[in-house]
């Protein structure tokens, strides 16, 4: 079992919505949608309500751990009340992520069904924060976020393992590097001892991976280091070369 | 208002009557404070809460106590309200139940401790401070006058009248203030010029505490 996630949101509509993008990329993780308030039978408002998270809690649990992703103020109340009426047994295994509750949900669940522990699943969904520069109207990726391990800067001769590899290929398939091949190398890098950046940004990070918006005929570089460097860029450029199994 | 009254578990029930009763004649009140700051539920929202409160004590067992009173206000509150209120009034009646422990019966001491624990239960879950234009700008005078009126000797009724009547000041208060938390902080300085819903609503529940007392309030 892997560990499952809770979205609280103060609408129900946003908290299904989020549990349905998440899962096409996720499909073995327990989503479960927490949103709106209502009186014990009554119709759905907008609101946050301390039964439908703990509900939502229980129902995420029997897993590796349970992650909460929230959207505004409230919602993080709500949650932190519900965690600390928690038994500390259960508490143990519950985190409340400090995330985008989208992009947190969808990074969070990729990383959940790579079999990933709860830590690593709370720092996939904290990780995931991608901005839009309009001007460009291409995805760019702020610095912060773009910068995990910057001890693993190319170049960087003291690598943990004291290993490094790099390569380049073009995209051939149609999509280019959208949300499916993201997540498979994103899944497929999770499990190696190695520091990978992609074009600059963190190869384990499907958000991130996304956010380049690299269509076909583009390049991927990449720079691995540590002591499954070179295995991390057979596996990239393995997938690439195929075209991700997609069309051309 | 009628003679001072013991703060007992009657006291308790009739507290949570007559807040029930005061949010609900101040609900238009307090939605078009939060329709110019925030999203206009605060009125309705503690109407609603409040409702269900009695709707349960009225179905269920009589609680033995003032604090089993309140707790039971608190679960009602964080499961029906839905806004910001829900969590930060459940965490404030939760800690005021639990600041009384089993007393039957609330001491001028025990009082102010009890307004003192739901005032620094909101300011951990909310995290505001004084001057953020909260309802913490109306918890923490609440708090340093029942304190005081509790140590210069004042009955438990007189330390709520103390508490409401610093509560009302403080609300009064946050008019000019720029918000720096929840939904209205993102209105920057045209949140200043009208008063905090949380603010004016917390006026009302201690208002409501001392009148259950039979304090009338200035």
């Amino acid at each position: 079992m892997s560990v499952g996630l809770v979205i609280v949101s103060h609408s129900a509509k946003i908290a299904e919505g989020v549990v349905e993008l998440a899962a096409q990329m996720a499909p073995d993780v327990v989503l479960v949608a927490a949103g709106g308030v209502d009186d014990g039978g009554g119709p759905v408002r907008i609101g946050t309500s301390f039964d439908r998270v703990q509900a939502g809690i229980e129902q995420a649990s029997g897993g590796d751990g349970v992650v909460v992703l929230t959207d505004l103020g409230s919602a993080v109340m709500t949650a932190e009340m519900v965690l600390e009426f928690l038994e500390p047994d259960a508490r143990a295994s519950v985190r409340l992520a400090q995330a985008a509750l989208v992009e947190g949900a969808v990074a969070a669940a990729v990383q959940a069904q790579g079999g990933s522990s709860l830590d690593e699943v709370v720092r996939a969904a904290e990780a995931a924060v991608v901005s839009i520069r309009p001007e460009e109207l291409e995805p760019f990726v702020s610095h912060a976020a773009a910068a995990p391990g910057s001890d693993a800067a190319p170049g960087a001769s003291a690598s943990p393992g004291g290993r490094t590899a790099s390569g380049s290929w073009t995209l051939p398939n149609q999509m280019g590097l959208h949300t499916r091949p993201a997540a498979t190398l994103a899944t497929g890098l999770a499990d190696l001892d190695a520091d990978v950046t992609v074009n600059g940004v963190d190869g384990k990070s499907v958000m991130l991976l996304m956010s380049l918006g690299l269509g076909q005929g583009r390049t991927v570089t990449a720079e691995a280091s540590g002591p499954d460097a070179q295995a991390a860029v057979d596996f990239i450029g393995q997938a690439v070369e195929s075209g991700f199994g997609e069309p051309d | 208002m009628s003679m001072a009254a013991a703060l007992d578990t009657q006291w308790a029930l009739r507290w949570v009557q007559e807040t029930a009763r005061v949010v609900a004649e101040n609900r238009a009140l307090l939605i078009d404070l939060d329709r110019v700051i925030g999203d206009a539920d605060h009125g309705e929202n503690l109407d609603r809460g409040f409702s269900a409160v009695v709707a349960k004590l009225d179905a269920g067992d009589a609680p033995a106590t003032p604090a089993a009173v309140l707790k039971q206000v608190a679960m009602t509150l964080m499961s029906t309200v839905g806004g910001a209120a829900g969590p930060l009034y459940g965490t404030a009646f939760l800690r005021a139940a639990t600041s009384l422990g089993d007393a039957g019966e609330i001491d001028a001491a025990a009082a102010a401790g009890m307004i003192r624990a739901a005032r620094d239960g909101i300011v951990a879950r909310g995290k505001a401070e004084v001057g953020d234009k909260t309802m913490v700008d109306a918890w923490t005078p609440a708090t340093e006058s029942a304190e005081t009126a509790a140590q210069a000797g004042a009955t438990p009724p007189e330390v709520l009248a103390a508490a409401a009547n610093a509560a009302h000041a403080g609300a009064v208060a946050t008019e000019p203030l720029i918000a720096r938390k929840g939904r209205a902080s993102y209105l920057g300085e045209r949140s200043a010029g009208h008063q905090d819903p949380g603010a004016v609503s917390t006026a009302l529940i201690l208002q409501a505490a001392a009148e259950a007392a039979g304090e009338g309030v200035a």
